[in-house]
């Protein structure tokens, strides 16, 4: 490297160090307690990647980099603290995207710069993956923010043009074609992919947006020669391929389905030989959260069902019920966010609390739209974190518990998903509330998920159905006991 | 040289996803922000880019104007990430915490 400061030792020596930093900070992150400080280790080592950057570089002088740090600083700072928890997911796909772009466009200027072969490939792979990631996180933000349509959009021949686009792109990279044109096909193929992708389908897409926005940089880094971006990109590539792998298997669905488009109608009709292949073979259901916000979401609907919502549980009145159960779990679903009842649910497990009894929260792995995101919905409003618990880790619980309350989820819950097989959603882990003694349900509607597949939890003789906006079906229960 | 590169990013790959396997469902929104911070660190790729085009005799004003513009990017990534990381997991309190 020329113009550098440090010799190519002492780079090496502070960049393992910066790494074993790194991942110390990812170590304390398995503890809510350490995760702060676990933060705060990793924000200090990249603070300090870039003084010795600038310092190596001797750039410390220079007033365009400066500027250029302060902007974006200043910019994301603000958005920082502005954010609500909710949007967190289009927000951290927003910056995903910015984390592609940044890689390629340090890919076009070491293209520009490429004095081998070798960089000049590599530094061509990550302008192509830095591409279809940002184009991929803006679509992917559209959609989780509104601005664009939710549902998947296919275009006519969508999957012909997918591989194209694919094919084209690898030829641009490996015959050297002007960046630009491998630049935009990159591009496209992003908004191709991305748009395909349906609202359930987003927590996987993100992971997978996130990984590649790791891998996007450590291959730019492999092009300009940096072995601690090399380094941290692997690592970030790693996590969201895992979170992705997390999320496939709660979904019960293949990532090449996403990709490739399979639909939600082909799975729909049979699919007798995936029962033995268990939980994460099956390339299905996706949608099944869908299921439930869609629900929530079309506020048009509410007034069709009213009438039959009474099915009274042995004529117990649900003030009665609420007060007999000594242990309770309260199971919350996106359509909890959408309807922002999580206050209500908070001052519903206080009051139950207060009157001695257990309270628990259940949490299905694909509750809202990106990996964990129900955790720190329920966590923003002070419900303390050890009182959430992973499916794995509760679903036991079920038989010996006396009341189930069900928030704003539908298909996360349906125990069709045991048992009725063929249906889109069968073979996906679902929560057992249908075990417990009593549950209530306050639903938006009772319609079936988006899956299509009836909830057979509506019509059990031991569920309350309380229809309509959570907040103020919750706050009915408050007020019932 | 290079293969040590590739060499670095498979080991690392691997190493991240052993220690990230740990990590609680309960956080992986943090999990996830954080580590978009992290995929910021292409800022001292953006960084590195920049200075070595600044320093040359000849130097392209538009690889400067695209390298600043891939450290705007980069920052809001890193500065953002970290951000909304810490404002996120100040809320994760355990009963009787406050």
């Amino acid at each position: 490297m020329t113009g550098t400061v440090l010799s190519a030792t002492s780079f090496y020596i502070i960049s393992g160090a910066l790494v074993l930093g790194v991942l110390l900070g990812l170590i304390l992150m398995s503890k809510p307690e350490k995760a702060r400080l676990g933060n705060a280790l990793s924000a200090a080592c990249t603070l300090i990647a870039i003084a010795v950057t600038m310092y190596n570089y001797q750039i410390l002088p220079s007033k365009i980099i400066w500027a250029s740090i302060a902007v974006g600083t200043v910019i994301s700072l603000i958005a920082a603290a502005k954010v609500k928890m909710i949007q967190m997911p289009q927000v951290v796909a927003l910056l995903n995207g910015f984390g592609g772009l940044a890689s390629a466009l340090v890919a076009i200027v070491s293209v520009f710069q490429a004095e081998d072969k070798f960089s000049s490939y590599t530094a061509a792979v990550a302008l192509v993956i830095g591409f279809v990631t940002f184009t991929g996180s803006l679509v992917a933000a559209g959609k989780l923010h509104k601005l664009l349509p939710q549902k998947p959009v296919v275009i006519p021949a969508h999957t012909v043009i997918v591989v194209l686009l694919i094919i084209a792109t690898v030829v641009c990279v490996i015959f050297n074609a002007p960046i630009w044109v491998t630049a935009i096909l990159a591009a496209a193929f992003g908004i191709i992919f991305a748009i395909r992708v349906g609202g359930a389908d987003m927590p996987i897409t993100i992971s997978l947006l996130n990984s590649l926005s790791g891998v996007a940089g450590g291959i730019a880094g492999i092009a300009v020669g940096n072995v601690l971006l090399v380094a941290i990109g692997g690592i970030v590539g790693a996590s969201g391929l895992l979170l992705t792998r997390v999320m496939c298997k709660a979904m019960n669905r293949k990532l090449t389905g996403i990709l490739l488009g399979s639909k939600l109608g082909t799975a729909k009709k049979e699919e007798p030989t995936a029962k033995a292949e268990a939980e994460e073979e099956e390339p299905k259901a996706a949608e099944e959260t869908e299921a439930v916000e869609e629900a929530e979401e079309e506020t048009a609907e509410e007034e069709a069902q009213e009438d039959e919502k009474e099915a009274p549980a042995e004529e117990l009145s649900v003030g009665q019920i609420l007060t007999q159960a000594k242990n309770v779990i309260i199971i919350p679903g996106y359509g909890m966010a959408l309807a922002q009842a999580q206050s209500q649910v908070k001052e519903l497990s206080d009051k139950l609390e207060a009157q001695g009894k257990e309270v628990r929260f259940a949490i299905h792995p694909v509750a809202g739209r990106m990996p964990g995101h129900m955790n720190v919905l329920l966590c923003e409003v002070d419900i303390p974190y050890d009182k959430l618990y992973e499916m794995d880790n509760i679903n036991g619980d079920f038989a010996d518990c006396d009341l189930v309350i069900i928030v704003g989820a539908s298909d996360v819950v349906n125990p069709a998903a045991n048992t009725a097989e063929g249906t889109p959603i069968y073979g996906m882990p679902v929560l057992n509330a249908a075990d417990a003694k009593r549950i209530i349900v306050c639903n938006f509607d009772e319609k079936p998920g988006y899956a299509g597949v009836p909830n057979p939890l509506y019509t059990n003789p031991k569920t309350v159905m309380k229809l309509g906006d959570a907040k103020e079906t919750v706050a009915e229960l408050i007020a019932a006991f | 040289m290079q293969y040590i590169l590739i060499g670095v990013f498979v080991v690392s790959a691997i190493v991240g996803y052993f220690i990230i396997n740990n990590v609680p469902t309960l956080l992986h929104t943090p999990l996830m922000s954080g580590m978009n911070a992290l995929s910021g660190i292409t800022v001292i790729g953006a960084l590195a880019v920049t200075a070595a085009e600044m320093h040359k005799a000849g130097y392209s004003k538009l690889s400067i104007v695209i390298g600043a513009v891939a450290i705007v990017l980069a920052m809001i990534n890193v500065a953002g990430g970290f951000g909304i990381t810490a404002r996120m997991l100040k809320m994760f309190k355990k009963k009787g915490d406050d």
